[in-house]
Parts: structure tokens; sequence; C-alpha cells
């Protein structure tokens, strides 16, 4: 149909592109996660393992990686029980403010995420507006102190900066439900409860899926949040990562942390897709 | 079929039966979506184990009407009774009434099994007797061996009788099909026809039957029902339908016609140089005329002695298999549709007849913007 020239000018710059910014970086972070730092602090290129030995030997790292898994499962959770009601919500019920309510949900997305993360750093604060709202109506005498630097912060910041993410895919899932299978789970005797388990949830599954993937995914690999609301306790495993990078000055065992991270992450997305695949009917 | 119960869903309306009452009610039902007048004034029963069509054009309401009756739609003004009861205050699930959809609406998650099964697992019925209505249900409709396919891997005809077999499960008093048949081709369509009529009469339920199509109504239905921009135009029986059509519009829209506006005098109706012998009052009328009910004189000894008889040139012949359309103009330049046996090529000038009781008076048809 094409011609030749047509097809290699059109696939050309996408190929380019990706091997350039995308494999050649992860091959060199590849190959860095076998190198070592010397005592002089230049980078020594001997093949070795000890790298991953170390991230199981020293148990900050791999607590940290599971530490971060765990605030990034409690943001998929609650980005998913906000995300799916809200969908659903306007999906099926919210008739003529539907158009307004979508946007409103997508605005927050035009927000640069720094300005949303300060934001909650002066709500939260020990002078935030929640600690001197709460002091005001004497709920409390003192402020709270574990709403700042802390889990509890990054999780609700990474679920306020992500739950759009898991609305997206869900309501699309539920906008693509036809409605006369609604229509026909009623007529088959089934009430709005029994519709809703019956045939509304099982087709919303892809949905989910890819809303779940979006959530993890994004807040297993932030830094931000944990660096500007985490504190002490609330450090994930970018953290890390970034301090390797930087100060610390070991790229080696920097590399090799990101690349176990990034075999998770595939490994996640390629099982994502493949039970979104197996929940799909259309 | 096992006969109607209602021991399995005790709190469903209509469910009571009062003998001789029509099964369904419908009392001037009135819809309006915004300035939209979609229905007006709409009364209709049907009786138990009827088979009505309501059939109209694109835009006539059709639809609707039956979307009132299950529930998705609530009327304007106006009531649904069914079996004694008022059927309208409540929710489609709590009707004992059943939905087959224009484009079947199969569960894409669900085998065909769980389909058919849905309406009674949903009311919680226990699973061995589940089971055994499913299998009947499914041999009811020949698609057993399809039980465990997920309906996007079976043809379109198949859909269709899942559809029917999901929805008979659950023995409703009134089964509404809302243009079953349009998904698919002809001749599945003509064989799907005659299944759904037999099927019909086997399980002895009412059913309510949308479409379009003036044919498919005429071979199926015990009454039809003809919906004009939201009013009934005429409901009866296919063969009072057209062989009296109340108005013109019905005429032209259940089979051809021809119509032929006539000047009455002192019994005798005048059109250009054509008259003929009629019992309506003087005045303007307009009559209908089948294509098929003019032939040629003398062409198969069926001349009666009153039959009026008129000549014609032939303009346009269409061979249609087993008979021939013909296009013939009269001396006064009139232009008439006659039907007749195929035989052979016809030519010039012919001598034409038909019988004055053929000559239906119609209701000029009300004119809408």
């Amino acid at each position: 149909m094409f011609s030749r020239a047509y097809k290699a000018v059109v696939t050309l710059p996408p190929l380019l592109w990706v091997t350039v910014f995308l494999l050649i970086p992860y091959l060199l972070m590849f190959c860095y996660s076998f190198w070592s730092v010397s005592a002089e602090q230049t980078i020594v290129h001997a093949w070795r393992l000890d790298n991953y030995r170390e991230l199981l030997r020293v148990g900050v790292y791999w607590q940290t990686l599971l530490r971060s898994m765990w605030i990034a499962g409690r943001v998929t959770l609650f980005s998913l029980l906000l995300g799916y009601p809200l969908a659903y919500y306007l999906s099926f019920h919210a008739g003529k403010w539907k158009d307004l309510l979508y946007q409103l949900v997508i605005i927050p997305l035009w927000v640069s995420y720094l300005v949303r993360a300060y934001a909650w750093k002066t709500i939260l604060g020990s002078d935030g507006v929640l600690n001197t709202l709460l002091q005001y109506v004497h709920l409390t005498k003192h402020p709270l102190e574990f709403l700042l630097y802390s889990p509890f912060a990054v999780v609700l910041t990474l679920t306020h900066i992500y739950t759009p993410f898991t609305f997206l895919p869900i309501y699309a899932s539920l906008e693509h439900i036809p409605g006369n299978l609604v229509e026909a789970s009623q007529d088959l005797g089934a009430s709005p409860l029994q519709t809703f388990w019956r045939v509304i949830v099982p087709l919303s599954v892809p949905g989910v899926l890819a809303g779940a993937t979006f959530a993890f995914v994004l807040s297993l690999g932030d830094f931000l949040a944990p660096l500007l609301l985490g504190g002490p306790s609330g450090i994930m495993i970018s953290n890390i990562v970034v301090s390797l990078f930087g100060a610390a000055y070991n790229w080696p065992l920097g590399a090799a942390i990101a690349f176990v991270m990034m075999v998770l992450v595939v490994g996640l997305l390629f099982l994502s897709e493949r039970l979104e695949k197996k929940w799909s009917f259309s | 079929m096992v006969p109607i119960t209602t021991s399995d869903r005790p709190a469903l309306a209509g469910s009571v039966s009062p003998s001789a009452e029509p099964l369904l009610r419908i009392r001037n039902v009135a819809k309006t979506f915004g300035k939209n007048v979609v229905l007006r004034d709409v009364s209709l029963d049907i009786a138990e184990g009827e088979f009505l069509t309501i059939l109209g054009e694109s835009g006539s309401g059709k639809t609707t009407l039956l979307r009132i009756v299950a529930g998705f739609e609530t009327a304007t003004a106006g009531e649904v009774w069914m079996g004694g009861e008022r059927l309208d205050p409540f929710p489609p699930y709590r009707r004992r009434v059943n939905t087959v959809f224009q484009h079947y609406a199969l569960f894409p998650h669900l085998t065909v099994e769980q389909n058919v099964g849905y309406g009674l697992r949903v009311a919680e019925l226990p699973a061995e007797e589940v089971a055994p209505r499913v299998e009947q249900a499914l041999g009811m409709v020949k698609m057993t061996a399809y039980a465990h396919s997920k309906p996007s891997t079976i043809s379109g005809g198949q859909q269709q009788r899942v559809a029917l077999a999901r929805a008979l499960i659950n023995r409703p008093r009134l089964l509404l099909l809302d243009e079953p048949l349009s998904a698919l081709d002809a001749n599945l369509r003509r064989q799907m026809q005659v299944e759904l009529k037999s099927l019909q009469r086997e399980v002895g339920i009412s059913f309510v039957f949308v479409t379009h199509d003036q044919e498919e109504a005429m071979v199926m239905s015990d009454r039809i029902a003809l919906l004009r921009s939201g009013e009934l135009e005429q409901v009866a029986t296919p063969r009072e339908i057209y062989s009296h059509p109340a108005t013109a519009y019905t005429a032209q829209f259940i089979g051809h016609t021809n119509l032929l506006r006539a000047e009455v005098k002192k019994g005798v109706a005048r059109f250009g140089s054509i008259s003929w012998p009629v019992q309506v009052p003087d005045g303007r009328v307009l009559f209908s005329l089948r294509p098929e009910k003019i032939r040629l004189a003398g062409a198969s000894g069926a001349t009666t002695g009153d039959a009026v008889p008129f000549r014609g040139t032939v303009r346009h012949q269409a061979f249609q298999g087993a008979t021939e359309l013909l296009q013939i103009e009269s001396p006064d330049g009139v232009v008439l549709s006659v039907r007749i046996a195929s035989r052979r090529e016809w030519r010039g000038e012919l001598e034409f007849e038909f019988s004055p009781s053929d000559a239906v008076p119609v209701r000029d048809s009300r004119e809408r913007v």
C-alpha cells in the first residue's frame, strides 16, 4: 500500500528517539549496576554482582523498597475508592452536570505537581490550616505532629495527585458499557444493586486495572512528595536513588536499585495488560 | 413450555389475572421530550396470548411506547395497566414483562448459559431449579450446543435466539420485542419470522412486536397497530388493515396502492373517464385501489357483470418473479399501478377492469408539520 520510503520516513524518527533516549540510557544504567566506585571516587569498570548483593544485605534498601510498595499500595487503594464512585456517578447519574464535573476532575491535572504538594504542606503543617482550625474549635490542644513529614502526608498527597489518573480509565470503561446492557439487566429482574455487581463491575474491570496500575506505578517511583512532605519516616526508594546519584556519589548502586525497580514495574505492566485483555469483551 | 406460574416472583406487578380483561391496557398515554411530542393520547389493549405488532416509520414513537410498557421511560400522561393492576409506578425489574432488545443486549462477559440463566439467578432461585430450566430454554431455541460459548463468538441469528430464551425463561406475561430482526439478513429474517411466530403459539405468551417493516408485521401479527407521528392510525388484523385501510396513509404504508381522488354524485364515483357505483355520500372522496385488484379485461375469466372497464397504455413493466408490476396511463393521463401474474411482455393500449367493491373509500390523511 505505502512505499518503502514512506514507511521508512514514518518509522525511523520514533525508532531513533526510543533508541537514543530510552534504550541506550537503560543499557548504560544496566552496565553501571555491575560496576563500582573506587576509594579515589572513580568508576571501576569491573563486572560484578556486588551491588545487587549489597541491596539484599543492607536492610535500609529493601526495607525502603517494601515501604514504598506499601505506600503505593495504599495510594492505589484510596485512589480507587475515590475514583470509582466518582466515575460511576459521573457516568450514570450526573445527567447534564456530567461535562462540568468531568472538567472539575481534570482541571487539577493542569496545576503543577509542586504547587499541589506545597499546598498540602500549608494545610498539614503545625501552623497549617488544618491544625489551626482543629485548635480553634478546641478539638485538639496542641498541633498534630503526624500530619506533616510522615507517611500519612505522602499517602494523602499522592492520592490527591493520582486519583484523576485512576478516575480517567475507570470513567472511560464505564462510558463504554452499552446502556442497553443495564436496561437488559433491569428488565430481567435485577435490582440496581444486582445490576451494579453483576454487569457494571465486571465490565469495568479493565478500567480499574488500568487505573490501579497508573496509581501504583506512578506513586512507587515518586520522589517529590516524600522529599517535601515525607520527613525521615516517609522516605521512599526513589529518594535513595536520587541521593546515591547525588551526594553519596555511588552511581553503580543507584543504577542497581533503579534496575530492580524497572524490572518490578515492567513485570507489573505486563501482568496488568494480560489481565485487562482477559477481561475485555468488545 | 411450562404454563405461567406466579409463585417464583411473588411481589411482581401484574401478577393477578382476572379473566376476560385484556392483559395489557394502555390508557391515553402521552410522552414529550422537552418540546418534542413523541406520543399523544395512545390507547391500546393487548389480549392474553395475542401477537400484536406496533408498526410505524422511524420517529413514529413505537419504540418509546414499548419502553413505557417495559418501564424504561415514564409516560408524561396516561396509565398502563396489566391484569387489573397499575403497571407504570413500578420500576422495570418489578414488572412481569421481558424485553428482547434491538441489538440483543447479551452480556458479553457471560456465557450463553449464564445469559439465559441471568433472570433466574438474580431472582435467587436454587441452582437445582435454574439448571433444568436453562437447559429447557436453550433447547427451545436450539442453542444447547452453544451453552458455554461467549456471545461474541456466535452469529447474529444465534444471538437473537439466546436473547429470546433469556427473556422467555422468566415466564413473563408479556414479551416485548424491539425490532429484534432488523439486524439480520433477509433470508435469516424470514426464517426467524416463522420461528418467532410458532414459538409464540407454543408458549402462549402475549407478544408486543415493534417493527418498521410492514411485510414482517403482516406475516406474524394477530393484530397490527399502525402508529403515525405519535398517534394510532389504525388497529386491526393484517387482512382487515390491508383490505380495508381506514386512511390513505394506512393504504400507502401497508402494501402499495393507487389513490383515486374521485367525485361522488348520486351513488356514482367519477375519476377522470372511469366511473363506478359506490355507497358513500356525495362529495370528493379518496379511494384506495390495490394494484393486484386491477386485472386485464377478459384475461382470467374472472370478469363479473359489474366490473368497471377502462383502457390504459403500458408505460413501464417490471418483472418481479411471480408477478409483473405495470405502470399504465389512462386516456386522461392518470398513471396507475397494476399487478398481474407473470406471463409475457405487454405493450400498447390494453383493456383493464376492477370490481367496484375493491375501490375502498379511505379518510384523507391528516396533514402534519
